[in-house]
């Protein structure tokens, strides 16, 4: 009985905690998207802008950890009887891969371009609390960035 | 450093061939404890990004020495690589070419 007044529990706060912190992180996210968006990133090898002079480049790393709140680990699992899209997943792996690229992109906030971008995933074990579903993933972005002269 | 094979603008005059760093990063048995609780909302584990970032840091301060020690001025086409070589702990391993500019 105690165990599953545990499971509900864990359940709600999940839900309740982990659709707040979603949001915000959300909201985030697009802020510094926005302001960003002026700062190409791609991933060519060459920059874009062939007639300028480079000044300078430098490798620009981002990275993030994120982790699967409680109550979407427990809808994947319903998820995993029945198959198909796990929505509750695709939004963990689009949050982490959108804020590393933004903390890449704001490690060198003076650079004009950003080029040959990748970007890695790799899980980072399930933290007990799950037997078969990711627990926390950890994305990493890199890129070169690119300063050209006489801007 | 860059990810490209050259440095925009400039002109590669020497290759010293593959300069590497890699750390190992254990996890701390008190962040994991928060990191299991964090683990429940969901949401930016931010320990285990603090944890990583240093030990990239690391990574690439050892390969940076290597580099130097060769007398290259820069490093091209550097690659990132992370793998869980037991559980708990994982290891950062970065890797280029070293070469000498004009």
């Amino acid at each position: 009985m105690e165990r599953i007044i545990l499971f509900i529990i864990l359940i709600a706060l999940g839900y309740v905690a982990g659709r707040v912190a979603e949001k915000k992180h959300y909201s985030s996210i697009r802020e510094r998207e926005k302001n960003l968006i002026h700062v190409p990133a791609h991933n060519l090898k060459n920059p874009s802008e062939t007639d300028r002079q480079v000044l300078k480049s430098e490798l620009a790393v981002g990275q993030i950890v994120v982790s699967q709140d409680y109550f979407k680990r427990f809808l994947a699992i319903l998820r995993g009887i029945v198959g198909g899209t796990m929505i509750s997943y695709e939004s963990l792996v689009d949050r982490g891969r959108r804020d590393a690229v933004l903390r890449m992109k704001e490690s060198c906030s003076d650079a004009d371009e950003f080029i040959n971008l990748r970007i890695q995933t790799s899980v980072i074990g399930n933290n007990g609390t799950s037997k078969n579903g990711l627990g926390s993933i950890e994305v990493l972005a890199y890129s070169t960035a690119v300063y050209y002269e006489g801007r | 450093m860059t990810n490209i094979e050259h440095v925009p603008g400039r002109e590669i005059i020497e290759h010293y061939g593959i300069v590497t760093g890699s750390t190992v990063q254990a996890k701390h048995i008190g962040k994991d404890f928060m990191a299991a609780l964090k683990n429940i909302v969901g949401g930016e584990l931010k320990a285990y990004t603090e944890l990583l970032n240093d030990a990239r840091d690391t990574s690439i301060q050892r390969m940076l020495a290597q580099a130097e020690g060769l007398g290259a001025d820069a490093i091209v086409n550097v690659r990132f690589a992370t793998s869980s070589i037991a559980s708990g702990a994982s290891e950062l391993y970065v890797y280029g070419t070293a070469v000498k500019l004009k």
